[in-house]
């Protein structure tokens, strides 16, 4: 699943790099680095990154995320 | 339009954009969100879908990635065709129409032009050619050095120390190589932050054990038989011994292409008025022919009315959906590009933003945390007025200094700020090097009428 992270928004919460480690990383105090085509089993994790970023920072496929659902609904993509 | 053209070109109409990359799709994807339903064109010279630019000198670099899987994520379905892999070539702005070059020629009511920047290549075509030496834009570069980086050179050499430049030495010490980075001006990030935040970086690449070499230049690469590079020359008569040499010295405007087609299009960029038209050549403002991205260049009423050109990725994003949003829009409904400028930049662990346009200020200050702690806010002033701020590590205060720029507020700050240290205390002149004196380039540059505006972008010569 591709997905991209706004990083003139990310104030570096590290939230997604909690609920989805595989995907995201702190890079030092308040980098982040992640991979922007993550697995199709991280598509849960990496939806509720969506959903928990508290500024709306990450961006993930819209057909990657009609597929994750549920968890995809709160966590609209940034700039709609 | 009062006689219902508008509706027509949303429900008929041909739209072709030009530029396959982040603006080209963020476009695309905004008309069909306001309701475009004719024909969408997407005309790309690489062969590839719209790829991200940014994690090709970070994760690529690392490791952390391939080149490969950069491929952007959509925003919703843009239902257009497609022609990957074919440069548009010239375009006949009385007929309409762009051609490509492979003979083609596509016909459009409204143009997008988003065709970016290249990357400046190394001015001596034969050592260029050397195997080894490389330049860094695309997903192929990308690609071609991570795995020349894999197989592990004694030695890469980075010519010019800008935020790419600055970038790959810092991903190539984090994989344990050895780096020399060889850069014309007096530090890294001069260009765009000025001598007093260059010398942070600059002890920031030498305590992770760059071989930093500043105030030279690179006269000329040497090839072995084998045709790869083996050495490189310096303008101080020292020779440097490397296997990988990456050209990192700015970039230059895809506009060739629009020669002789009557469009204001030349090496700086094509000038477009705040609602993202493009001028012709006589100044004229044009109704169907949009640009945005790296390639355009655009009156910002916060910066004295002057012409910015960005090389920023959120300004692609912003002014494509801008571009989008005006190219179907009446007169009276169209919105002006009035984005602030704001840019990230990731090395040695340290994460780098800026707000606005620090290369315009001629002091800085410190207003939060101190720059031998690695971690602060700097403020740059202009005329009276903050007009610029960059943190390292210091991200959170960032929004902030933005809405101080939006409000023109007064500089030197006159509040006490929390959490500043004694070299914080007054502005100092943010020494930007003399505009005359190239470094490997800005990522940003002004342009304009203001008699104020003493700088130009310098395009030199041969390197
Ligand atoms: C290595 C690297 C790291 C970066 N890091 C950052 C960063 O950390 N932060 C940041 O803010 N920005 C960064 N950027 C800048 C950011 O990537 C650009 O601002 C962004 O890509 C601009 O998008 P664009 O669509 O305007 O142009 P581009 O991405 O340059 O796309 C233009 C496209 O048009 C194509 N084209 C050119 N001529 C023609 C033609 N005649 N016909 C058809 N197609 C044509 C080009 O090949 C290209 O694919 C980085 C850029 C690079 C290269
Ligand atoms: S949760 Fe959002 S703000 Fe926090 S690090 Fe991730 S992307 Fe950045």
């Amino acid at each position: 699943m591709r997905l991209v992270v706004d990083l003139n928004r990310c104030q570096g919460y590290a939230q997604c790099a909690f609920l989805a480690p595989d995907v995201f990383a702190m890079h030092g105090d308040e980098g982040l680095l992640y991979d922007p085509e993550a697995e199709s089993a991280q598509r849960e994790r990496v939806a509720q990154a969506v959903a928990a970023c508290p500024v709306q920072a990450i961006l993930v496929d819209e057909m990657d995320m009609a597929a994750a659902g549920r968890a995809a609904a709160s966590g609209e993509a940034p700039h709609a | 339009m009062p006689d219902g053209s508008l509706d027509r070109l949303k429900r008929e109409g041909r739209i072709v954009v030009v530029g396959a990359s982040l603006a080209g799709l963020r476009a695309a994807e905004t008309l069909r969100d306001k309701g475009f339903e004719g024909t969408l064109t997407m005309i790309g010279d690489e062969p590839y879908e719209p790829y991200d630019r940014p994690p090709l000198s970070k994760q690529v670099l690392l490791g952390k990635a391939t080149a490969e899987h950069t491929a952007l994520p959509r925003r919703r379905e843009i239902d257009a065709e497609w022609r990957l892999g074919v440069p548009a070539s010239g375009l006949d702005m009385a007929a309409r129409r762009v051609k490509l070059a492979d003979g083609d020629e596509v016909p459009y009511d409204r143009l997008m032009i988003a065709t970016g920047v290249r990357a400046r290549p190394w001015p001596n075509e034969a050592e260029a050619e050397l195997d080894g030496v490389f330049v860094l834009r695309t997903r192929d570069d990308g690609a071609g050095l991570a795995r020349r980086l894999d197989a592990g050179p004694k030695r890469v050499l980075v010519i010019g120390a800008g935020f790419t430049g600055s970038e790959i030495a810092s991903a190539c010490r984090e994989r344990g190589l050895e780096v020399t980075v060889a850069e014309r001006g007096d530090a890294p990030l001069v260009g765009a932050l000025g001598g007093v935040i260059g010398a942070v970086a600059a002890e920031m690449h030498r305590e992770n054990g760059v071989d930093l070499r500043t105030g030279v230049m690179v006269t000329r690469l040497e090839g072995g038989a084998t045709g790869r590079v083996r050495a490189a020359h310096f303008s101080d008569g020292t020779t440097l011994e490397c296997d990988v040499v990456v050209v990192s010295l700015g970039a230059q405007r895809n506009t060739e292409w629009l020669a002789g087609s009557g469009l204001g299009a030349g090496p700086r960029g094509i000038a477009c008025d705040a609602g993202c038209r493009a001028f012709d050549v006589r100044g004229i403002v044009t109704d169907d022919v949009f640009v945005a991205g790296d390639v355009a260049r655009s009156p910002h009423p916060l910066f004295g009315y002057q012409f910015l050109s960005l090389e920023h990725w959120g300004n692609a994003v912003a002014q494509a959906e801008t571009a989008a949003h005006n190219m179907l829009s009446e007169s009276s409904d169209r919105r002006p590009h009035i984005w602030v400028p704001a840019f990230w930049s990731s090395q040695f662990g340290v994460n780098i933003k800026s707000v606005g346009v620090p290369s315009m200020g001629t002091e800085i200050m410190i207003t939060q945390g101190s720059r031998a702690e690695r971690r602060f806010t700097g403020v740059y002033g202009y005329q009276g007025r903050v007009i610029g701020a960059v943190t390292f590590d210091n991200c959170r205060w960032l929004q902030f200094y933005e809405q101080q720029i939006e409000a023109t507020a007064p500089f030197p700050p006159p509040f006490p700020t929390v959490d500043r240290r004694a070299d914080g205390q007054r502005p100092i002149p943010a020494d930007f090097p003399d505009p005359s004196v190239p470094t490997h380039g800005p990522t940003i540059t002004l342009s304009g009428y203001s008699p104020a505006d003493r700088r130009m972008t310098f395009t030199p010569a041969g390197h």
